[in-house]
């Protein structure tokens, strides 16, 4: 452990650790937003300038590691004033339509323009203007909101190996595009969804459909597979309208396109609610207890006439861990066969 | 143009270190960087074609469109800037009816193109006409040089008729 | 009486593009026709040679007899056959062809080291280098010194980085030999992107080879097995040689495996920049030779410590290591005996702009601007005022004619608010405005900003739009705090070395032209009549001699009349291209 001293307070923190990770860690706020502590450090923002007794220039907090006695001061009149400007040449060359962007509530350029109370900007000019729509069918692309915070980019490459996205151009006019500025063509991750800090990109299944303060979140795990992810449902009037999932979990916050984008069938009227069984050639509605002994009336049947090994249980990734295990117990120490097998072997 | 790429990758190791050799080569091969060619460069060395697209459009030295068959390059440096280039590059936009906010004419004859600088400062202003630096330029001197290449192109039609 | 004939021929860019090729073989042909051949031939020799700094006079043609050297300028191919008829044959120097006594003032305060053998050497020809003490260095320091102990002479030399910042060049090599790594690269920087410079060109296309033996004592002190020179690719002939001159150095044992027969593997490729100044920055061009986009990252850690692929690093530029065979082989006290107490040795600078002789100059840290200026510049083209002379190309500063006292040296620059830079000097005269020199600057430094910080990529933006909109006519009360306030924040929080200068071109025209921004704001006027919102072109009627000269260079038909009768100037058809003023011999055109 190194000792180090962020506004006059010391602290302890492990070598190889950055000032923002350090500070974070001891509750001290830095303004960032290029940053996440999942992603390689950027330093684009500029945003977590701080300044090091010693040192001639502020430095970025999110790539500078920590030395022993090093004394930082993450705030004072010039780094306020820093940041104050990068807000707003960001919010000048914004859409700063909040009233009825998706992503108001949730987005950290707005929490940074309130904190800075930008009512009124100083600079004005060209604004970054794009037509082109991307038909893919999860994730909305709105390049005018896009600060160029390079997290959809880093995290696409970094955490998912895909890389479908880079940054194209330079300076004013650089942009996150697919290849040849072509509509999006991915696993649909929607990693990148997760991390933008604007109204950039969002979930398509998502929009209108109610503000984060109307929504309700309810810790789950994703049903899709055996991998367990810890989902959020977003609730809104008991419809579920987006899903996200928490940095802390076992999944660190990442999902696949099923566990972040494939909650619609939730409420399709296709879904069934409740067991049907065939009678005369047609389903019918049935209770859960009928349907049980349906089933168990049967297999006793089968099992009794052409013995354990006429029947096969075959399971699902979909299942949990538990009841796959509870699964193959059943086939082999209750029907007696060893004839047990599950869509996920392969 | 499976062939003309093979000969390139020949004569680099197939790693993401050569991407920027490579396009540069690819760029010279076929005048331009072709999108088939880079989704065949992409597939070959297995770098996402994302990234070749994001350096194709970082350096200046890149294009993505067809280029004319004469390429006119205009120096902006400072010398040549304080002598009258932004009025030349005009000159030549005019002379050979290129459209606003198009670097090529339409019947990719010409293309007129700025360099920030070619470090020929003391001939400023300088104008290069297809790889030839051409030195203290005018606005007469120019029209002369157009037409000495649009002429050589008559020539060579009256020739082959 | 046996003749001793060589003749030079400068084929730098500057001298091809004014015909040194076609001079260069009239030469060949001349000396072949008969009785020349018989006469001359077998005891003359022909030498191309690299920039020997006066690019506006060329073709440069030396002609040595017996050890007697004439300099000939302007010279084209069909003058060639007089010259040698005259002189190599006849004896006697065609005296109106030769160059006059402003050539000489132009060489009289230089002192040469870095282009000491440019313009004598045969750039194409390692053996022309080696005569003349190339290489000597090289043997020097691998037989006789240890690493260390090279370190320590550059050390003691007081060299510093010649790539604009000018860190102290034995201080970084020394960080180098103390880094740990398994592999360590030295990368000579050679992607010279200020525009208005063209230093490392001259140097890369005239004399090769002290770039490579730079490099290769380098590699010695700091352990690299392997070099990398990244060049622009607007710079073809330069690319050319340098590709030569590796060759070369392989074949004689300079460069490759047991170089000299010692313990020193050294090898050297050469990455072709493509087109992006951001590059120059030590990180950026890292990124740029791994294949990816040129995008600076913060430092630390710095590449000495974390550099190409992750391992130590160090990248000189070419002027710096040019430098370094020249001072192994006189000493560092020779070296440390030029220039000032911090700024030591020479500097290169390429002088152009509104002066007479403008080249590639070299002259002892410390000189005074008038110098330069008006000894060695000739003083301004067309007897006009020295207004400001603009150093360190877009990360610089001017420094008005009132000043040109000031010294050039890394202090005194900083000082007045501009830097030494790469060594771009662009003179500027009473006719050049100075909100448009800033926007010039912003243009390239907004249109080069690689995107990746938001005070640069947004903030260089921003502020071209204040200028531009200044120049226009339409600037408002404020808007030089507002662009001083910018400035002093897009420097501040900048990530690279690109975005905390840039901004130094507005801040040192504020600080030393503030009328001119205030009259461009309050009365609408640009003084040095050059923004063209601000003009206004009108024919006067009495001058007028109907010539139609104007009618026939007016690109929009605003100007009619008949033949020797006034003309009439249509303002609402006038794009305000000037064509029409420098058309007019009568002076009948008005621009206020």
């Amino acid at each position: 452990m190194i000792k180090i001293i962020i506004n006059g307070k010391q602290i302890k923190v492990q070598p190889d650790t950055t000032i923002l990770d350090a500070a974070r860690r001891n509750d001290i706020y830095i303004p960032t937003i290029c940053d996440d502590p999942r992603l390689e450090p950027y330093g684009g923002c500029r945003l977590c300038l701080v300044q090091i007794k010693g040192m001639p220039r502020l430095v970025s907090a999110c790539t500078t590691p920590v030395t022993e006695g090093m004394e930082v001061e993450t705030t004072n009149d010039q780094i306020e004033r820093q940041r104050r400007t990068i807000v707003e040449l960001l919010l000048s060359d914004h859409p700063n339509d909040c009233m009825v962007c998706e992503k108001a509530g949730d987005c950290t350029l707005q929490e940074l323009a309130y904190f800075y109370d930008l009512r009124a900007n100083r600079f004005y000019g060209e604004r970054r203007q794009y037509t082109k729509k991307d038909l893919n069918p999860f994730i909305q692309r709105d390049m005018e909101k896009c600060i160029l915070c390079g997290k959809c980019v880093r995290v696409c490459e970094e955490v998912q190996g895909v890389g479908a996205i880079d940054i194209s151009s330079r300076g004013f006019t650089a942009k996150v595009t697919p290849p040849f500025e072509k509509d999006l063509d991915c696993e649909f991750c929607g990693q990148c969804v997760s991390l933008c800090p604007t109204g950039a990109l969002m979930g398509k299944e998502a929009l209108g459909r109610g503000r984060q303060k109307d929504v309700r979140k309810v810790e789950t795990i994703c049903p899709y597979c055996g991998c367990g992810c810890n989902l959020t449902l977003h609730v809104n009037r008991d419809e579920v309208v987006s899903v996200s999932s928490r940095p802390d979990t076992v999944n660190e916050g990442w999902l696949c396109v099923k566990g972040r984008f494939g909650y619609n069938f939730i409420k399709s009227p296709d879904r069934l609610k409740t067991p049907l069984i065939k009678k005369d050639g047609v389903f019918v509605e049935a209770s859960w207890d009928e349907a049980f002994q349906y089933v168990a009336d049967r297999l006793i049947a089968i099992k009794e006439k052409n013995g354990p090994d006429a029947i096969a249980g075959l399971s699902s990734a979909r299942c949990t861990n538990e009841e796959n295990y509870l699964f193959q117990k059943f086939i082999r120490a209750g029907i007696g066969t060893n004839n047990v097998d599950h869509c996920a072997r392969y | 143009m499976e062939e003309k790429l093979e000969g390139i990758m020949s004569r680099y190791q197939e790693n993401e270190g050569n991407l920027i050799s490579i396009l540069q080569d690819v760029e010279s091969e076929f005048g331009y960087l072709r999108e088939d060619a880079i989704y065949w460069i992409s597939e070959r060395l297995d770098v996402p074609p994302a990234k070749f697209y994001g350096v194709a459009t970082f350096y200046a030295q890149f294009h993505l469109k067809p280029r004319g068959k004469d390429v006119i390059t205009a120096c902006c440096g400072t010398a040549c800037h304080v002598k009258g280039s932004e009025r030349l590059i005009n000159s030549l936009l005019n002379e050979l009816s290129i459209p606003k906010g198009e670097d090529t004419s339409e019947d990719l004859r010409f293309t007129v193109e700025k360099v920030n600088c070619v470090g020929a400062c003391s001939i400023a202003p300088v104008i290069i006409f297809n790889k030839t630096v051409h030195g203290k330029m005018t606005p007469d001197k120019l029209k002369k040089e157009i037409k000495t290449l649009k002429g050589g192109e008559q020539q060579q039609v009256e020739n082959s008729e | 009486m046996k003749k001793d004939i060589s003749i030079k021929v400068c084929m730098g860019t500057g001298g091809i593009a004014a015909g040194g090729v076609e001079v260069m073989s009239s030469f060949e042909k001349a000396l072949a026709g008969a009785g020349i051949k018989a006469a001359v031939q077998k005891n003359c020799s022909m030498h191309k040679v690299g920039c020997r700094g006066f690019c506006a006079r060329d073709v440069l043609v030396d002609v040595t007899i017996n050890g007697t050297k004439a300099t000939y300028q302007y010279i084209k191919a069909d003058m060639v056959e007089r010259i040698v008829a005259d002189h190599i044959v006849g004896g006697a120097p065609v005296d109106e062809w030769l160059v006059k006594d402003d050539y000489h003032t132009f060489h009289d305060k230089q002192v040469k080291v870095v282009l000491s053998d440019c313009g004598e050497v045969d750039p194409e020809d390692i053996d022309s280098y080696i005569s003349r003490g190339g290489y000597e260095a090289t043997k020097k320091v691998l037989t006789t010194m240890t690493p260390q102990e090279t370190i320590d002479v550059i050390k003691a030399s007081g060299l510093r980085g010649r790539g604009g910042a000018g860190f102290p060049t034995g201080v970084k090599w020394d960080m180098a030999i103390k880094a740990p790594g398994p592999v360590k690269y030295l990368i000579c920087n050679a992607d010279e992107g200020d525009p208005g410079a063209f230093m490392d060109r001259s140097v890369v296309e005239g004399n090769p080879h002290a770039v490579l033996e730079g490099m290769i004592i380098g590699a010695y002190a700091i352990g690299a097995p392997y070099g990398y020179v990244y060049i622009r690719a607007e710079y073809p002939l330069a690319v050319e040689r340098l590709h030569l001159a590796i060759k070369q150095a392989k074949e004689r044992g300079f460069l490759g495996k047991k170089i000299l027969g010692k313990d020193l593997d050294f090898d050297i490729k050469v990455k072709l920049g493509a087109g992006a100044f951001v590059c120059g920055e030590e990180t950026a061009l890292i990124a740029s030779i791994e294949g990816k986009r040129g995008q600076p990252r913060a430092k630390p850690p710095f590449p000495v410590q974390k550099g190409l692929w992750g391992y130590p690093t160090i990248i000189n530029n070419v002027e710096t290591l040019a430098n370094v065979p020249y001072i192994m082989r006189k000493g560092a006290a020779w070296y440390a005996g030029m220039g000032t107490e911090k700024s030591k040795g020479t500097k290169v600078f390429a002088l152009t702009g509104k002066i007479l002789n403008s080249g590639l100059i070299e002259v002892p840290m410390g000189i005074p601007l008038k110098e330069v200026i008006y000894d060695i510049g000739g003083g301004i083209e067309g007897g006009r005022k020295l207004k400001a002379v603009q150093t360190g190309g877009p990360s610089g500063g001017c420094i008005p004619s009132s000043m040109a006292d000031t010294t050039l040296d890394y202090e005194s620059l900083g000082k007045v608010g501009s830097i030494m830079g790469s060594g771009g000097m662009v003179v500027l005269d009473e006719t050049d405005c100075m909100v448009n020199i800033a926007k010039y600057f912003l243009e390239f430094t907004k249109s080069e900003s690689c995107g990746k910080c938001i005070p640069c990529r947004v903030g260089t933006k921003r502020l071209l739009e204040i200028l531009t909109r200044i120049t226009e006519g339409k600037g408002r009360e404020g808007d030089i705090d507002l662009l001083e306030t910018l400035s002093s924040d897009v420097k501040t929080s900048s990530l690279c070395g690109l975005g905390q200068s840039a901004p130094n071109p507005v801040l040192s025209t504020i600080r030393y032209y503030r009328d001119e921004y205030e009259a461009h704001i309050r009365d609408k006027r640009c003084p040095a009549g050059v923004c063209k919102d601000l003009l206004t072109y009108s024919i006067i009627a009495e001058a007028c001699k109907g010539c139609t000269a104007c009618t026939r260079v007016c690109p929009t038909g605003a100007i009619t009349g008949e033949k020797k009768k006034p003309h009439v100037l249509n303002q609402d058809l006038c794009i305000k291209c000037g064509a029409c003023f420098e058309t007019c011999k009568f002076k009948a055109i008005r621009k206020v």
